[in-house]
């Protein structure tokens, strides 16, 4: 059957090759085929980032996704953030700031954040704003999220 | 209700050229999906074959030339608004772009789809209205130029015949302008227009030597508000401008907002662009 040929990615640096349909959502694909469940759905329409993760190092709403589109592309979801039992500074700064609360935002939030620190060097207090701004917190615990991003910056860039 | 994929087909296309072919037998193209794979979540998506267009680096990159810029149709938001020529010379395509959905759209959503799209209430083609900008159609059996003021015929009707694909954008390299800008939404970041307005002048000493006047949400297509313009030009007082304006535009109730709201919006931003330039009463 054509239209399920395995498409071939890597996922946190793991090759794969699910048999999905090509207009399947990455979403989907992570989380029932490949068993990924830390990335979340929330709105499903590319409103509210709960479903974030990165393509390449880009930031992108995975509901949105085809499949074909990830054939042979890197993936990095929140599984691929820490390395064994250490945790990532950015996930180490949601814990210390209270940046998690029910959670479901969380995963989005700190790939959201990822990607900022890695395209900009130091970002300021509108720049971190910009960047969370596609990542909805139905808790509204925005102030702690955008604390844990600052104590992140912080970690990864030197300081206090 | 989630669409059964079953239905669906995706197809990958090499070429611009096999992508033409594939839109001949009836398929659509879909690129960075922002609109697309909404409807296919939603359950709402009635066209059921697909071509994958995403990959063909022949409709990306941004051309520097001496009179024009050339965007190919899949230059995304984020590779407008970090341009720096596009940015300095057509600013308010960059706060279009910055200002439409969350960074993870930025990254997926593009220019040629913002227009395919036809939404009414999308945020970059007033910015290319008032530019002057003009789409660049390829098919099987060749190539045209349609000025993207005459592009939209109808509420998600285009010019566009079913074997035609969005190729490029041109925008006319101009000498100095005064630019204005301002989406209105239900929030500042990730929203859906209610009004938006692109509109940009060239003056002449104190007084106005061409304007152009654009606007998004309150009409079935974006719309130049030609008399207005002209208004403006010849130096009528603003109140001649403001009905020319509200004969411009033909606002409804939805589900974002209503045609009473937007009508008054519509004449905020305006006088708010006459400040900008110049010409406050």
């Amino acid at each position: 059957m054509t239209d399920r040929d395995p498409i071939a990615f890597r996922v946190n640096g793991t090759p794969c090759a699910p048999r999905v349909h090509p207009m399947g959502r990455l979403l989907d694909v992570l989380r029932e085929d490949l068993k990924l469940t830390g990335t979340k759905e929330g709105c499903g329409e590319g409103e509210c980032g709960a479903c974030a993760v990165l393509i390449d190092g880009r930031l992108v709403d995975s509901c949105l996704v085809p499949m074909c589109q990830v054939r042979g592309h890197d993936v990095t979801t929140i599984e691929g953030l820490a390395s064994g039992s250490t945790l990532s500074s950015i996930q180490q700064a949601f814990i210390e700031h209270g940046g998690a609360q029910c959670g479901i935002c969380t995963p989005g939030m700190i790939l959201a954040a990822r990607e900022l620190l890695d395209r900009v060097a130091h970002p300021g207090e509108g720049e971190i704003r910009e960047g969370l701004a596609g990542n909805i917190c139905r808790c509204t615990g925005y102030t702690r999220i955008f604390a844990s991003v600052v104590r992140a910056i912080e970690i990864e860039r030197g300081g206090t | 209700m989630r669409s059964d994929l079953a239905q669906f087909e995706l197809v990958h296309a090499a070429s611009v050229r096999e992508a033409c072919e594939r839109l001949e037998a009836g398929y659509r193209p879909l690129a960075g999906g922002t609109d697309v794979m909404v409807m296919l979540s939603a359950g709402k998506l009635q066209q059921r074959r697909w071509v994958d267009v995403w990959e063909l680096d022949e409709l990306r990159g941004i051309e520097v030339r001496a009179d024009s810029i050339v965007l190919g149709a899949l230059t995304t938001y984020t590779e407008v608004r970090r341009h720096e020529i596009l940015s300095r010379e057509f600013p308010m395509l960059a706060q279009a772009a910055s200002e439409t959905g969350g960074i993870a759209i930025q990254n997926r959503g593009t220019l040629g789809g913002n227009i395919a799209n036809a939404s009414p209430a999308a945020d970059s083609p007033p910015a290319l209205l008032a530019y002057d900008a003009e789409v660049v159609l390829v098919s099987l059996t060749g190539t045209r130029r349609v000025p993207y003021a005459t592009y939209h015929t109808g509420y998600k009707r285009t010019v566009a015949a079913p074997g035609e694909i969005i190729a490029q954008v041109v925008l006319p390299r101009a000498g100095d302008r005064v630019h204005y800008y301002r989406k209105v939404g239900p929030r500042r970041a990730q929203a859906i227009s209610k009004v938006c307005m692109a509109a940009c002048a060239k003056k002449a000493g104190q007084s106005v030597a061409s304007m152009r006047i654009a606007l998004g949400g309150v009409a079935p297509t974006t719309v130049r508000a030609l008399e207005a313009e002209r208004a403006i030009v010849a130096g009528e007082p603003l109140a001649r401008v403001r009905e020319a304006l509200a004969r411009a535009i033909a606002p409804i109730d939805d589900v974002r907002s209503t045609a009473l709201y937007r009508r008054r919006v519509a004449q905020n931003l305006l006088d708010e662009l006459m400040g900008h330039v110049g010409l406050a009463s």
